[in-house]
């Protein structure tokens, strides 16, 4: 593994992204910030500019508001940069899956824009965090498993 | 003078410094975590940030200055490197400094925030020149008390600006004693806003100005502002032990507590930065003003008063 890679897997910033969750998951993620889980364990930093971010924490299937930003954030990203879709809803739109308003679960809108995205999948309604650094841990190595 | 000594001196003020200020940003995020009751991070985090960063993809934005904004972190990495130098210089050997040399580190130490004031201001975005006003308000609020217990340094050790001379004059009397520990002090909070952490972190609050001067930064130029970050974390300690303590090299017994002052400076700004709020850009103003400037000119008088004695 190179030094850039190595550099990745140890040090991944993350942004957090809310594309119309129920907030369930959102409180999920700032669980895994605090003293009990302290991802900062592993390197993880909470960023506040997604230029700076490593891999933007993605929660809730993407409403037609939100799709527009969630491409707009991913391109102001700086690569590379993996996106984590967290839970259900993120991952294939969960029980809003038959509504008006929804878009398509975040991998799609990400594919629009960028076919050769890096997304891993961290299930659940809401996933523990446990779950949620697990998931973090192996999308970032099968990234730099993919960008070696 | 000689060349090889200035020649080692910069790759010791770059080479050392970086390590030491990577060390001791570990030490600060790790007491951090400990004020915390958690783990933290294991002791490569700092390098693995940079190693990552300095891989990743360099944006610049499409309103930004390209110029400024890729020169900033140059301008400000550069100067932290050459004060450095000439700190490491004076601590190895007291006798190699130039005249008015403190003067020279006090504005090359200024350089890293005019720098992030460029960068801010370059790169187009609106909270990142809010983040460079403020920046430039605080700027203007920490250098005068610096500057003052710096000076009253300067009285205390016979009028005189070389650092050298400052460094091996031992104080003559009680009063430039207070005084010596007055500043010492004061200058400790004023490196805090210096470092930009907590309670001076306006010019890049993450949560209302998405990090602020550094929002629009990625990659390398980001790297770049972190190691400087790092380095001045070292170096601005340094000055202060240096001036108000002495140099590195006078007898084992002084060079320990030199040591145990860096240490003693480093812990006190994690802790000060842990366990308090963001503070309003004018009530920042309003300390270091009203608040700092007073116990400096304090410092200044008793200096003076000490060293006519």
């Amino acid at each position: 593994m190179n030094w850039k890679l190595w550099g990745l897997t140890k040090s991944p910033w993350v942004y957090h992204v809310n594309t119309g969750a129920c907030n369930n998951c959102d409180i999920e993620i700032l669980d895994c910030l605090t003293p009990r889980f302290d991802i900062e364990r592993f390197g993880m930093l909470l960023v506040p500019s997604p230029r700076q971010a490593d891999a933007l924490l993605v929660t809730g299937g993407v409403t037609m508001q939100a799709k527009p930003r969630l491409q707009e954030v991913y391109r102001q990203a700086a690569k590379p940069c993996i996106v984590l879709c967290i839970g259900a809803c993120a991952c294939s739109m969960g029980v809003f899956a038959e509504c008006y308003h929804m878009v398509g679960p975040v991998d799609k809108v990400v594919r629009e824009i960028d076919p050769n995205a890096i997304i891993a999948y961290v299930p659940g309604c809401p996933p523990k965090p446990e779950a949620i650094i697990s998931g973090a841990i192996a999308g970032l190595q099968a990234a730099a498993a993919a960008l070696s | 003078m000689s060349v090889p000594w200035i020649v080692g001196m910069m790759l010791l003020g770059f080479a050392g410094t970086a390590a030491v200020g990577l060390t001791l940003k570990w030490v600060d995020r790790k007491v951090t975590a400990m004020v915390q009751w958690r783990k933290g991070p294991p002791i490569y985090q700092p390098l693995a940030d940079l190693a990552k960063l300095m891989g990743k993809e360099t944006i610049i934005p499409e309103y930004a200055r390209r110029t400024g904004f890729l020169t900033a972190p140059i301008l400000a990495l550069s100067a932290t490197i050459l004060s450095a130098a000439i700190l490491w210089s004076i601590n190895l050997d007291p006798a190699q400094g130039v005249v008015g040399d403190l003067i020279v580190v006090f504005y090359l130490l200024t350089i890293p925030s005019l720098a992030i004031v460029v960068g801010g201001a370059s790169s187009g975005n609106p909270l990142a020149a809010v983040g460079a006003s403020r920046e430039m308000k605080l700027i203007l609020s920490y250098e005068l008390p610096l500057a003052l217990v710096l000076i009253a340094a300067a009285i205390a050790s016979g009028g005189t600006f070389s650092l050298g001379a400052i460094a091996t004059t031992a104080t003559p009397t009680v009063w430039t004693k207070i005084a010596m520990a007055l500043g010492f002090i004061v200058g400790l909070l004023c490196i805090q806003a210096k470092l930009g952490l907590v309670p001076f972190d306006q010019a890049e609050a993450e949560t209302e100005l998405m990090g602020g001067v550094y929002c629009e930064y990625s990659g390398p130029p980001l790297a770049m502002f972190y190691l400087t970050r790092a380095m001045l974390h070292a170096v601005l300690p340094c000055l202060l032990v240096t001036v108000f303590w002495g140099a590195l090299t006078q007898g084992v017994l002084h060079a320990i507590v030199w040591v145990v002052l860096f240490l003693v400076a480093v812990v006190v700004i994690t802790l000060v930065r842990n366990t308090n709020p963001r503070v309003r850009i004018d009530h920042a103003m309003k300390f270091f003003w009203y608040g700092l400037t007073p116990v400096a000119l304090v410092a200044v008088v008793l200096a003076l008063i000490g060293s006519a004695q």
